[in-house]
């Protein structure tokens, strides 16, 4: 916290099992995130994504029977050695079924987004601005009277996903945040995050959508096995040779640049293309070198 | 070994065909929910049996509605929804299931017994299907979504992605001539999505229609032939993949974006729909070769 360079999130040798689970989930694992950027972390299904991610918001180990090992830090403090609410006030965690995530405590959407505001004793006014702003963002506001139980999966989603940004936490981890949304709901999420960011808060986003990671992330990690396997530049990370390997897709970019590369279109040397722009200025070359 | 599996093939081929070639036909569908929301404003629907047809738009659109129609969930307020020679008007939901298997987007919805066989299990029985029948049903369902070794435990000790596929498999085994998947890629890694794929291809293979709501649209242009667009309550283009996804004013209205090499194709200038990496590659050769676009 006092080193301006140190990193926001710090994994050491991190492992955990779950209780009764025949192998660590997370195998001695290490991993460095830069404060105010946005990391993507994909893997394959049990890869161990979502338990990272509980990891880092600290409700491994302070809530989760297992065993565990090695040392997690954000913002240079170890989650693991204080209390629930403590860690909660470092990191919010936007899990991956939205249920879950609904207090059942309050009866509008507008009562669910100020709960936790609530809870900390912030002031009515700003609470209420807060709320308002946040609603305006993901484009809530038309469902703020409605009872959380009564969304679809989509609505729902935006819903916990907004009842974390309000309380605004240094760092913001969320599960597939938008796997129940349409590409409109994915981008207004997408947008949201490039904006907290810019405003420094350090977000970590686990995601099957590759081609938008590429669009907004800063790094991406790959997680295979329990460890990571990889973690660096979008375009490098998803032009990797290994990342099928992985278990991880490419977009249908990179795997069109493969073939055009193996029949000799495309020049080895070159980057593979992982968006549209990249592939577009990829193939015009081509063509201008062709005519 | 491959002989039996053969025989095992074809055996379930010819309890298909019993049931197969089963058309779907909607007309005039008017849907308006208690709360007053018209969710479907005149949807009419023609689909043949052994169709693979994909169903996209942003939430809102009535897509869930529309097919909720084809099971009973959701009944007409206007218009008709017939499944073969049967109007759903008539029939329970129970009736419907011999004809159409629905998969829930969210497999918390439809999950509900103690171990993934028996939830497996539930349809078959219902359906009526004896002992041996439905023990292979199970079985072979479990096998086509990779489940096979966790017959047994509890479907709450499996992850979300894992659930999902339980959910397919549990309407897989009923096999029924159509079959709804209601966004069947989300939260599926690579291997979850090709898997759900090939389970597509092989449906088809056997004669049984399979209709299916994505916003994958990838994953839609590579598995589906046919797209319908849905917005606000209504059908704003249906026909073969390549076509719909060249109308460009059609899924701009319906905030549909195209499949991401079809957006690098109209970027470049191609006039060619771009189906997947070798089509798109093929293309390339045929543009570079051609010299044209210089």
């Amino acid at each position: 916290m006092t080193d301006p360079s140190a990193p926001m999130i710090e994994l050491e040798g991190v492992g955990f099992a779950y209780e009764d689970a025949e192998r660590f989930t997370l195998a001695n694992l290490d991993l460095r995130i830069d404060a105010g950027t946005v990391t993507g972390i994909v893997g394959a299904s049990g890869a161990g994504k979502t338990t990272l991610a509980k990891t880092i918001a600290g409700f491994i180990p302070l809530n989760e029977g297992g065993t565990y090992r090695g040392t997690a830090r954000v913002a240079g403090r170890v989650l693991a050695e204080g209390t629930l609410s403590e860690a909660a006030a470092a990191v919010g965690l936007v899990t991956q079924n939205p249920f879950n995530q609904i207090s059942g405590a309050r009866f509008t959407v507008r009562e669910e987004l100020a709960f936790g505001l609530e809870n900390r004793s912030v002031p009515r006014d700003e609470m209420e601005r807060r709320v308002a702003e946040v609603a305006a963002r993901l484009r809530l506001e038309p469902l703020l009277d409605r009872s959380p139980y009564a969304l679809s999966g989509g609505q729902m989603q935006l819903v916990a996903i907004a009842s974390m940004v309000v309380m605004a936490p240094p760092v913001l981890v969320m599960d597939e945040p938008t796997s129940q949304l349409d590409p409109a709901g994915t981008r207004l999420v997408y947008d949201v995050l490039s904006t907290l960011s810019d405003g420094g808060t350090t977000v970590v986003i686990i995601e099957h959508k590759t081609e938008l990671l590429h669009e907004h992330c800063d790094s991406i990690a790959v997680l295979a096995g329990g460890l990571i396997v990889q973690h660096g530049a979008p375009g490098a990370v998803l032009a990797d040779d290994r990342l099928t390997t992985w278990g991880v897709g490419e977009t249908r970019v990179t795997t069109a640049a493969r073939l055009a590369r193996e029949r000799g279109l495309l020049p080895v040397e070159r980057a593979l293309p992982i968006g549209v722009d990249d592939a577009v200025d990829a193939f015009s070359a081509l063509k201008g070198a062709a005519s | 070994m491959s002989e039996r599996a053969d025989a095992r093939a074809a055996e379930s081929a010819s309890a298909l065909s019993t049931v197969g070639g089963v058309e779907i036909s909607v007309r005039g569908l008017v849907h308006t929910y208690p709360s007053g929301v018209t969710a479907l404003r005149g949807v009419d629907l023609e689909v043949a049996p052994g169709e693979r047809l994909a169903i996209v738009g942003q939430n809102g659109a009535g897509k869930t509605t529309l097919v909720r129609h084809l099971n009973g969930m959701v009944r007409p307020s206007e218009g008709e929804v017939r499944i073969g020679d049967w109007s759903t008007t008539g029939k329970s939901i129970a009736e419907l299931a011999h004809r159409v298997g629905y998969v829930f987007q969210n497999p918390d919805e439809q999950i509900f017994a103690r171990t993934v066989a028996a939830d497996v299990g539930f349809g078959p029985k219902n359906l009526g299907f004896d002992e041996e029948r439905a023990r292979r049903a199970v079985a072979d369902a479990l096998e086509a979504v990779g489940l096979a070794h966790e017959a047994d435990v509890h479907p709450h000790h499996l992850s979300l992605s894992e659930r999902k596929r339980v959910a397919i498999a549990a309407v897989l085994a009923m096999q029924t001539p159509i079959v709804v998947l209601d966004e069947p890629t989300t939260g599926q890694d690579d291997a979850g999505v090709r898997l759900i794929a090939g389970i597509v291809d092989s449906l088809v293979e056997q004669g049984r229609t399979v209709v299916a709501i994505t916003h994958d649209m990838d994953f839609c242009i590579e598995n589906f032939d046919r797209v319908v667009v849905m917005a606000q309550g209504e059908v704003r283009a249906d026909g073969p993949a390549e076509q719909v996804f060249a109308d460009v004013d059609a899924l701009e209205a319906a905030a549909v974006e195209p499949p991401q090499l079809l957006r690098v194709a109209r970027a470049l200038g191609w006039s060619g729909t771009p189906r997947d990496a070798r089509a798109f590659v093929d293309q390339l050769t045929e543009h570079r070769g051609s010299g044209s676009g210089a």
